[in-house]
């Protein structure tokens, strides 16, 4: 069975800062909605920093944890807003576990769990709070559940972004009570959450790159 | 609206240049951080550092107060976007003198994530990090939540007192005591009248209809409490007297500092109407007015609308407000 090895979440943060620069314009308008119309441009410049810096160990075959390190260091240089903070941390889940070990396509949840659990660590957040919890949190479940039911790495990974997608359209039914959104009350009620968006986005990225691999 | 533009994902490091050049005097870029702006006169020997940043867009600050007896490093982010962790590290060290770094900063969710991470990467060299939360704008969330409340205009009091009780040669605690007195007894609000645009969005993320302005507005468009039609000048300023006043009940007496702001686009002659009539109200509550600033202290891009920030003083803040400052914007 195939790993999620360093060239894998090469490939994978390239396809999600392509996904992102496309998303640009879609996701700073529902922040606009609801925040301050930034999101598109810090989730597409985050991971366009991400793909530059790893271009620097393109090639040098990196452990899995290398890359994850990588990713979380130009969010945390490069990015700023909330998402740099929370996706730093995230990332730095991420290569914690995959310092302990290998983990198999298949096991796509165990890598989302992760990224989640620092998110929400350093987010303060849970699931319901609107935010790109409600994305990932069911990722996670979903590609666990069809791993379970003896699915390969590539229906692992859609059912993963499916339910990032379910989840991302399950927040305009919610009331935000974190971040910039949350000062708006039940005004923001009916307005997707821009950050479970581009987790939904991310995600995708993630499916194609398995998809293809 | 028609801009100065060249490409806007270079907007922040164009204005960063020309804010150097112009004032290569009082501050100079970090040259290990080309978003982190110090001021000349930082890192004096066992002198508490002082350090700020935030989101571009707001110039005058949040870089316009560095300087001496104010701000010694500011990290500078994207418009309206926290500034990076290692920006606000890279400022830390670049404002430590020996005893400490004082991080004084507004209530944004972003702000508090990146400064907390740069808090500890700066424990990891040994610098003792503390800081204070501006939270002074009234409509942001209720009284007994001020924990959830904005930080608006009332923090150019908490830099301009951190900073001169910084060069008393005070310690980090006592520093950050005055810091945190200074913005406790601040209360701000905003009045939007016309909404503003990310150059690299090129549309208004909000609308203030016609004829209509927002009370309570936050300094990136974050709605304020109520729409209401537009009235005149003095009905204005009566409202945001009342509404910054109401919610700090001050005894007959107490001497005031107040700063009438621009949010950007609002001719400044405006803020001086506004500013006769908001003095007038004060002093009819039995207030004394100190001090007052009126000016584009801290804008919000091309927003239409000012802020008004009432600070209550004391002797402390008194003396430490009439320390000289050398920055670009006080």
């Amino acid at each position: 069975m195939d790993d999620i090895d360093g060239q894998i979440l090469i490939d994978f943060f390239r396809a999600a800062a392509t996904r992102l620069d496309m998303d640009r314009q879609r996701l700073c308008a529902l922040d606009g909605e609801i925040g301050d119309g930034d999101h598109g441009t810090s989730m597409a410049n985050g991971f366009a920093a991400v793909s530059r810096r790893l271009q620097q160990i393109k090639g040098q075959d990196p452990a899995p944890a290398q890359v994850m390190r990588y990713a979380a260091s130009a969010f945390i240089g490069e990015v700023g807003a909330t998402v740099g903070p929370l996706y730093a941390t995230g990332f730095l889940e991420a290569a914690r576990l995959l310092e302990e070990r290998r983990l198999a396509t298949t096991d796509l949840a165990e890598l989302i769990d992760a990224i989640a659990r620092g998110i929400a660590l350093r987010g303060d957040a849970c699931l319901g709070d609107k935010t790109m919890l409600d994305a990932w949190l069911p990722a996670g479940q979903a590609a666990r559940d069809a791993a379970d039911a003896g699915a390969g790495a590539a229906q692992v990974a859609r059912a993963a972004a499916e339910a990032a997608l379910r989840g991302a359209q399950a927040t305009k039914g919610m009331i935000a009570s974190r971040g910039r959104a949350a000062r708006l009350q039940e005004r923001n009620l009916g307005h997707l959450d821009p950050g479970a968006a581009s987790a939904a986005v991310i995600l995708e990225a993630f499916e194609e790159t398995v998809t293809e691999a | 609206m028609q801009r100065f533009l060249n490409d806007p994902d270079n907007i922040v490091d164009e204005t960063v240049a020309g804010f150097v050049r112009a004032h290569s005097d009082i501050v100079q870029l970090d040259p290990n951080n080309s978003r982190v702006v110090v001021s000349r006169f930082a890192g004096g020997e066992n002198r508490v550092g002082i350090v700020t940043g935030g989101g571009s867009g707001h110039e005058p600050a949040f870089l316009g107060y560095a300087g001496k007896n104010m701000v010694d490093a500011v990290a500078v982010g994207e418009i309206f976007s926290s500034p990076t962790a290692k920006s606000f590290h890279d400022a830390i060290k670049a404002a430590d003198g020996g005893a400490g770094v004082a991080v004084l900063y507004g209530n944004y969710a972003g702000d508090n994530m990146n400064v907390k991470m740069a808090q500890k990467m700066a424990g990891k060299d040994g610098v003792d990090v503390q800081t204070v939360v501006a939270n002074d704008d009234v409509c942001s969330a209720p009284l007994e939540e001020r924990e959830k409340r904005r930080g608006v205009a009332g923090e150019i009091f908490m830099w301009k007192v951190g900073g001169a009780m910084a060069a008393t040669g005070a310690s980090l605690p006592a520093v950050i005591t005055a810091a945190q007195k200074a913005i406790n007894n601040c209360r701000s609000v905003g009045l939007g009248l016309g909404p503003c645009t990310l150059p690299a969005v090129g549309h208004p993320n909000f609308e203030i209809a016609a004829g209509k302005m927002e009370v309570g507005i936050g300094h990136h468009g974050e709605p304020g409490t109520h729409v209401e039609d537009l009235r005149s000048a003095n009905e204005i300023a009566d409202d945001m007297v009342k509404l910054v006043l109401d919610d700090h009940d001050l005894p007959a007496g107490t001497e005031v500092a107040v700063l009438v702001s621009g949010l950007g686009a609002t001719p400044v002659n405006e803020l001086y109407v506004l500013y006769d009539r908001i003095a007038g109200q004060i002093e009819a509550r039995g207030l004394t007015l100190y001090r007052s600033l009126v000016g584009n202290y801290f804008t919000s891009l091309e927003m239409v609308g000012a802020t008004l920030t009432v600070m209550a003083l004391d002797d402390e803040l008194k003396t430490l407000l009439d320390t000289d400052t050398i920055s670009p914007g006080y």
